[in-house]
């Protein structure tokens, strides 16, 4: 069983992503599970078809302990036979959306969710990992590959290069590893080579370039995967390709995060950032001559 | 006593308590005997002579507690009409219950609370916030006990890190119930010892209740309060008679066998005794600053300094107490004279160490000069440097004072200068007594008190003297 979680900057789509990415090892004959570990809970919506499975930690409010939680209450089979659990937490504001990811994943492991038969885990996690909670997929024992999802976006270049960091601390003491980043395009200038070269850096590859394409949100519209929604479109063919390029993918790597001023000099090599005119910063508009 | 007969203890010099200490010293690490070195000297006579009020060096044995220890279990759990809630996870609040002996009259469900009130956090609470089930346990606490006259709320750990907002519950709530319900921000991991959750709990009772109700009686100019007095063992049901019999009105007791509608009030008396002053220092110059009232520390362990602390309230009043302060001293010197005759002929010459709380590492020294007796250290696990100034006019000179001591520490000082008596808590107890050396739980008066004032010394008397006396100890071999 190969566990993989899947990081990124907020709004980048991890979940879009990670569900195409599922539903094409699925439809390769792959035994696939999903935990969402956001109390967003959406996660697993495109599998099941669901605007929201009921989560781990709704039940444990409902029941009132986790002890009387049940598997099958909170695991759903969906598209392709791929299980699927939600963490689930509070509403933004109140409690502990991290301890709930603890305590999720402890109740999964504690009954069984990780069958033998499993060729694949895949961790979709909260765009910020702000707390220990959801660093949780990546403790010891859990997720070993890592992919991280951006964009030629400059502040999804930064998440990308900040997460590799937190993987970097988490390689040093065990066996976590840097597997690759996906580029989801949003059609930015020379993305393709800026993401390829940010990969370079970070010691990894770019395991694919998921091209921007409408049909991916007209799917999404039924609550569906491209995969399933239209199998024959090519966009469906460009997840496929991205999961068989996961299943054969054997680049596993501790990354080499870059300084600031390293990936700066990168975003200015690609002209996406001007170089840092010092004399202007702080200076107010009227003050300035 | 005066410092011209400042007292000398055979033996121990500056240098040879400053050797004992380097000796104990010498096991740890340079980092924690750096760390430690400014918590431990003998005595200089005057000022602080020790650095205190600081972090606990990790990976020695403390036997301090935390800020909800010193909001619950010491300022408000013995305020006794109210239902005090350990907001948080069983164990803070199971743990806690009762164990300090802060006794109550009255009846319990009806006129006193003395009960275990929890909201008893599970996963779903942490990760879900605890508010909506405080609130409905402040409902409940309510309806099962309408005559409770208000309602805390004492946060643990967990509230503070996920950040539940025990305030605005606790204001809605108060308005919706109509009783008092006071948020206590006292979570275990603020500050460095239960000192900083006493001076929450002080700021809390600014906030919310002082000035928020009057006496009924009219106001008459011999009114005080008891300040810091949580009645261990007793003490204030043998404080407050005396201060009667002197003629004063003690209006409200903050905060042993405390009410909260008479705290309330308390902003209308004419002068706060604090016996406590690390406690409540800090209520006593509020009142100072925003109502005018005077406080006065005083001193009710053993006959010596009850007589002393007479004298010294008496100067805030008029002649009528001053003639009743001397007819009480007159009245109780031969009984106290009595006690010291029986008991002072087996007791003289014994040495004692204390390691205690916020005022008896001081105050009580004095009671065992009384009996013939000398402290031969002391120290305390919470107290700051206005503490120790205070102690060490008190203390023989050169003796040993230590702060946040260790148990390797004392272990040590105890051994090399094997006292006959050692005062401390519970988790010290067992170490000495299994050393041979009698030992009385001082915190909570060892089951016994009361300790204070004139009815509190004859018992005081017998109790030292039974463990002292004791031929127990001496049969006492360790088998290595």
């Amino acid at each position: 069983m190969r566990q993989i979680a899947i990081y990124g900057k907020g709004g980048i789509g991890k979940s879009t992503t990670t569900q195409n990415t599922v539903a094409g090892l699925a439809s390769i004959g792959k035994k696939v599970m999903i935990v969402g570990c956001d109390p967003k809970a959406d996660s697993t919506r495109l599998i099941l078809h669901a605007k929201a499975q009921s989560t781990v930690m709704d039940l444990v409010r409902e029941l009132g302990t986790v002890e009387d939680l049940e598997l099958e209450d909170v695991m759903k089979v969906g598209y392709g036979d791929v299980k699927c659990v939600e963490s689930g937490g509070p509403e933004p504001g109140v409690g502990c959306a991290g301890r709930g990811v603890i305590t999720a994943i402890n109740f999964l492991e504690e009954n069984g969710a990780y069958t033998p038969d499993l060729d694949f885990v895949f961790y979709d996690v909260l765009g910020d990992v702000v707390c220990g909670g959801f660093a949780m997929p990546i403790r010891e024992g859990k997720a070993e590959e890592i992919y991280i999802v951006c964009s030629g976006e400059m502040m999804a270049m930064y998440a990308a290069n900040n997460i590799a960091k937190g993987i970097l601390k988490y390689a040093s003491s065990g066996k976590v590893r840097l597997a690759g980043l996906i580029c989801n395009a949003r059609k930015t200038d020379k993305e393709y080579e800026l993401i390829d070269a940010l990969a370079k850096k970070l010691g990894t590859q770019m395991i694919h370039f998921v091209p921007r394409d409408n049909q991916v949100q007209r799917a999404e519209l039924r609550r569906m995967t491209v995969i399933e929604y239209s199998p024959e479109h090519p966009q469906a063919n460009e997840y496929r390709t991205l999961a068989q390029k996961i299943a054969d993918n054997k680049m596993l790597v501790v990354p080499t995060p870059l300084e600031m001023e390293e990936l700066e000099d990168l975003l200015m090599e690609f002209g996406i950032m001007e170089a840092e005119d010092e004399s202007i910063v702080g200076v107010a508009e009227a003050a300035a001559v | 006593m005066s410092k011209e007969t400042k007292k000398k203890v055979d033996c121990i010099t500056m240098e040879s308590t400053q050797a004992m200490i380097d000796a104990a010293m010498e096991i740890y690490p340079d980092k924690a005997k750096k760390k430690r070195a400014p918590h431990l000297a003998p005595n200089a006579g005057e000022g602080a002579c020790v650095k205190s009020n600081r972090k606990t060096v990790p990976g020695i044995m403390s036997a301090r507690g935390c800020a909800y220890a010193g909001a619950k279990g010491v300022v408000w759990g013995p305020i006794r009409d109210m239902v005090h809630v350990s907001h948080g996870p069983v164990g803070c609040g199971w743990y806690s219950w009762g164990t300090r002996r802060n006794l109550v009259t009255g009846v319990n469900g009806v006129s006193q609370f003395a009960m275990q009130f929890t909201s008893d956090f599970q996963e779903k609470d942490i990760v879900y916030g605890g508010d909506k089930k405080l609130r409905t346990l402040l409902e409940e606490a309510h309806e099962l006990f309408p005559l409770a006259k208000g309602i805390s709320v004492l946060s643990e750990c967990p509230v503070g890190l996920i950040g539940d907002d025990i305030n605005s519950v606790a204001k809605t709530a108060s308005k919706d119930l109509d009783i008092p319900v006071i948020p206590c921000n006292c979570e275990g991991f603020r500050g460095v010892s239960q000192s900083l959750g006493h001076h929450i709990s002080n700021d809390t009772i600014r906030d919310h209740i002082i000035g928020t109700r009057e006496f009924r009686e009219p106001a008459s100019p011999y009114d005080i309060a008891l300040i810091g007095d949580y009645n261990i063992g007793g003490d204030v049901w043998s404080v407050k008679p005396l201060l009667e019999e002197i003629g004063l009105n003690v209006k409200a007791v903050w905060t042993g066998d405390g009410e909260l509608e008479k705290i309330a009030a308390t902003h209308t008396v004419k002068l706060n005794l604090i016996h406590c002053y690390r406690s409540m220092n800090y209520m006593c110059r509020v009142m100072e600053e925003k109502y005018g009232i005077p406080w006065v520390e005083f001193n009710f362990f053993g006959p010596t300094k009850i007589r002393e602390s007479l004298r010294k309230i008496a100067e805030y009043f008029d002649d009528y107490i001053k003639e009743r302060v001397e007819a009480v001293i007159a009245k109780y010197d031969p009984i106290m004279q009595a006690v010291i005759d029986e008991y002072r002929p087996r007791l003289e010459g014994k040495t004692v160490m204390l390691y205690v709380g916020g005022l008896r590492p001081r105050h009580t020294v004095n009671a065992y000069a009384d009996l013939g007796m000398t402290v031969v250290g002391s120290g305390y696990e919470f107290a700051h440097g206005d503490d120790y100034e205070r102690t060490s006019p008190e203390m023989p000179e050169a003796t040993v004072i230590y702060d946040d001591a260790s148990e390797h520490e004392l272990e040590q000082f105890v051994n090399e200068l094997r006292p006959d008596l050692v005062g401390s808590g519970i988790k010290e107890k067992y170490l000495f007594q299994k050393m041979g050396i009698p030992f009385r739980q001082m915190h909570s008066w060892d089951y016994s008190g009361p300790y204070h004032a004139y009815n509190g010394f004859p018992i005081f008397a017998r109790d030292i003297d039974m463990a002292v006396n004791s031929p127990t100890w001496k049969l006492v071999n360790a088998p290595f």
